[in-house]
């Protein structure tokens, strides 16, 4: 279906550029397909999606630099493997958000439930309120910065990226960790397996100083910040270490 | 001869503690460590060679062997994809990862499933572009780990499966130890090079049946609903299972059984997880039939499947195809007694190496160190793996005609009895000579 096929049975309007998309009226079906159609067209670069009401897989598996703009509450999957486009959730959004992102930026005006940014590649997550268990789970080269605290599980199996979290985090943080960067401002209730405090050195403030560059927050200094890394002891399997298996 | 010697009776070895049980026990003291190998079950299970046809004669009519056709031809995936998998052999090629297999080994695999018409599919470690440039059919596997897991490849599928375990571990996770983390394979799978690698054993950011729902809707829109998505088990609660798979939206489901192989897994999981393939069939159709869906989402079985009878057996169970691991390697080469002294170097003879995991392949196939690759020729060895797939299906339908079958898929279980009260049992037929079906009537 193209977008001029939507048009007609009037799930878009596009008024002054910016194409609006009403989930009251049309489907999460609808709305994906216009997106994707863009891969061809790029004649509308700006979109508006109205009546999200929590619906899941609310703007996945976009690759073009497109603007969304998601007026309340999405459900799970929302941006899900996003490409280069721009995706603000104003409202909270469920689980998974941004998983498996590529690149491209993602910003969550609320709060964030369970596996936000899961196993995500490339790109930037901003969640302005807090994120739910196993934020940054399986992380694979996103950077992911929380402007609340961030639930248990966070960053498991981390392989490569940057989790940031101004407030807190829960309980076995950065379990069975790779490679990825860990910093929290606040209290952490508990390390996983493997993962520990390291020494913030200069290429760790300059990080994330450009982290918070990049997602627009100016009120953090980096240097009330602590990082957590992975001490590498479960790297190679030995017996010695059979206790954390 | 002295008397004391004519009264010994022979050394009996204990069936109990036989010799690879204490030779386990010897490792187990000298290492600390549990045994990790590949391949599957190696101990003795029910399996279809328990089962045997009965050919047509005074009340079935058999067809011409040579002249009457046997359709082996199977649509896959029609349930919600636009495009659904039309197969020429019901006969697939299981996920292997790239990393556990080296590129050319991957690349054989496509040429000789693209050769007869079949599929191929990638596995724990992403798609690499040799093994989609020679799949004509490529099957992308959605794993726990998602290593090079992205949406470019997942739109060059031709069909993807997700999969929540496999017949040879159920319930645990991927393994790839340090040696074979090259820089390519690091790369792939963005891991340091030389760590060991373990892949989860669950989804992190699903959990149970409806968030599997969603999940699949995802995968769905991501493509468009232009392929078929299937989900692959480990044989366990099968009718469970594929009730739930069937709920979450799949339009097939692989079902695993525990002679499954896999590339590296602690031995006590691979010899005790799980139930036999046989066993887990007759429950996968069981759970399809209930929902009105055999044959709408189609059943996909593997583990241990080797010849034609094991396909036509499969099939006759009510599976609508099937999938080889172990089997291809072997056709591709892998254990070949040419390499028999290099296995001897090893600590293993051709035919039981199951060290894969080392990644010290003489054959060339389960490595990543070039110099070991080299030895291993993708055309040669696609070639023979078309010619093998080829002797399967020939044999398939030798079968399905002896029993009057003009289509693999019209083979039925009436067309099977059982050697062992066992295999009746778990695959529901008869036991031969009788009409006794244990656990459905009386004796
Ligand atoms: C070397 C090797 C690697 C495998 N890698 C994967 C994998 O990455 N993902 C997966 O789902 N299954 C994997 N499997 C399991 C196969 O997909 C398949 O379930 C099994 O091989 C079927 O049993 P069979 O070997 O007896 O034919 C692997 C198996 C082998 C032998």
């Amino acid at each position: 279906m193209s977008t001029n096929n939507l048009a007609e049975t009037t799930a878009i309007e596009t008024v002054a550029g910016v194409g609006t998309v009403d989930l009251a009226k049309s489907t999460v079906r609808d709305l994906n397909q216009a997106l994707h159609d863009q891969h061809d067209e790029m004649n509308i670069q700006e979109w508006e999606v109205l009546n999200p009401k929590g619906h899941h897989n609310i703007a996945v598996g976009i690759d073009q630099k497109l603007k969304i703009d998601i007026r309340g509450p999405a459900g799970y999957y929302c941006a899900g493997m996003n490409k280069e486009a721009e995706v603000t959730i104003h409202g909270h959004t469920g689980q998974g958000v941004a998983e498996n992102m590529m690149s491209g930026l993602v910003r969550v005006k609320g709060n964030a439930s369970s596996a936000a940014a899961a196993t995500a590649h490339g790109g930037l997550l901003v969640i302005e309120g807090d994120a739910g268990s196993r934020c940054g789970i399986s992380m694979k080269g996103v950077d992911i910065l929380v402007k609340g605290s961030v639930g248990h599980m966070s960053c498991f199996m981390g392989q490569a990226g940057v989790l940031a979290v101004c407030g807190d985090a829960g309980e076995a943080l950065g379990d069975s960790l790779y490679e990825a960067h860990i910093y929290v401002k606040g209290s952490v209730k508990s390390l996983g397996a493997d993962c520990i405090e390291k020494e913030m050195r200069a290429e760790h403030i300059e990080e994330l100083t450009e982290l918070f560059e990049r997602a627009g927050v100016t009120d953090q200094d980096p240097r009330d910040f602590t990082r957590y890394g992975s001490a590498r002891q479960l790297y190679t399997f030995k017996v010695d270490n059979a206790g954390a298996y | 001869m002295s008397e004391k010697r004519k009264y010994m009776t022979e050394p009996r070895e204990s069936a109990t503690f036989d010799r690879s049980t204490m030779s386990e026990i010897r490792r187990a003291a000298d290492t600390g460590i549990y045994d990790i190998r590949g391949a599957g079950a190696k101990r003795k299970l029910p399996h279809f060679d328990d089962l045997l046809f009965l050919g047509a004669s005074m009340s079935r009519y058999p067809l011409e062997g040579y002249r009457e056709k046997c359709n082996t031809s199977v649509t896959l995936g029609n349930r919600f994809a636009k495009n659904p998998i039309e197969l020429e052999i019901p006969v697939t090629i299981a996920g292997m990862s790239f990393g556990a297999l080296s590129a050319y080994a991957k690349e054989a695999l496509g040429r000789g499933a693209s050769a007869v018409g079949t599929s191929t599919t990638t596995g724990d470690g992403g798609m690499t572009p040799e093994e989609r440039g020679q799949s004509t059919k490529l099957v992308y596997q959605y794993l726990p780990s998602r290593y090079g897991m992205n949406p470019d490849d997942l739109r060059k599928a031709d069909a993807i499966e997700v999969v929540l375990g496999q017949g040879a571990k159920p319930g645990g996770g991927g393994m790839l130890l340090g040696q074979k983390i090259t820089d390519r394979v690091a790369q792939m799978r963005t891991l340091p090079k030389g760590v060991d690698q373990r892949s989860a054993c669950r989804h992190p950011d699903w959990t149970g049946p409806d968030d599997l729902e969603i999940k699949i809707k995802e995968l769905r829109e991501i493509t468009d609903w232009q392929v078929p998505i299937y989900i692959k088990v480990g044989a366990t609660r099968t009718y469970y299972d594929v009730k739930l798979a069937v709920k979450a939206g799949a339009d097939v489901i692989v079902v695993d059984g525990m002679q499954g192989g896999t590339a590296a897994t602690q031995d006590v999981f691979i010899e005790h997880v799980g139930i036999p393939t046989m066993a887990a069939i007759p429950q996968a159709v069981q759970a399809l039939q209930e929902m009105g869906m055999h044959r709408k989402v189609q059943l996909i079985v593997s583990g241990g499947i080797r010849n034609g009878a094991d396909v036509a057996k499969c099939m006759a169970l009510g599976a609508d195809a099937v999938a080889i691991g172990t089997a291809a390697m072997v056709a591709l080469g892998d254990n070949d007694p040419k390499w028999e002294e290099e296995y001897q170097k090893l600590g293993s003879t051709a035919g039981s190496y199951d060290d894969w995991h080392e990644g010290r392949d003489p054959a060339g196939i389960s490595t990543q160190d070039p110099e070991l690759m080299k030895r291993f020729d993708p055309i040669e060895g696609g070639r023979r793996l078309a010619n093998y797939l080829r002797v399967l299906t020939l044999e398939a339908q030798t079968l399905a005609r002896a029993c009057g079958k003009n289509d693999l898929r019209n083979l039925e279980p009436e067309d099977l009895v059982a050697l062992t009260v066992e295999s009746a049992a778990m695959a529901r037929v008869p036991l031969a000579g009788t009409s006794w079906i244990p656990g459905q009537q009386p004796f």
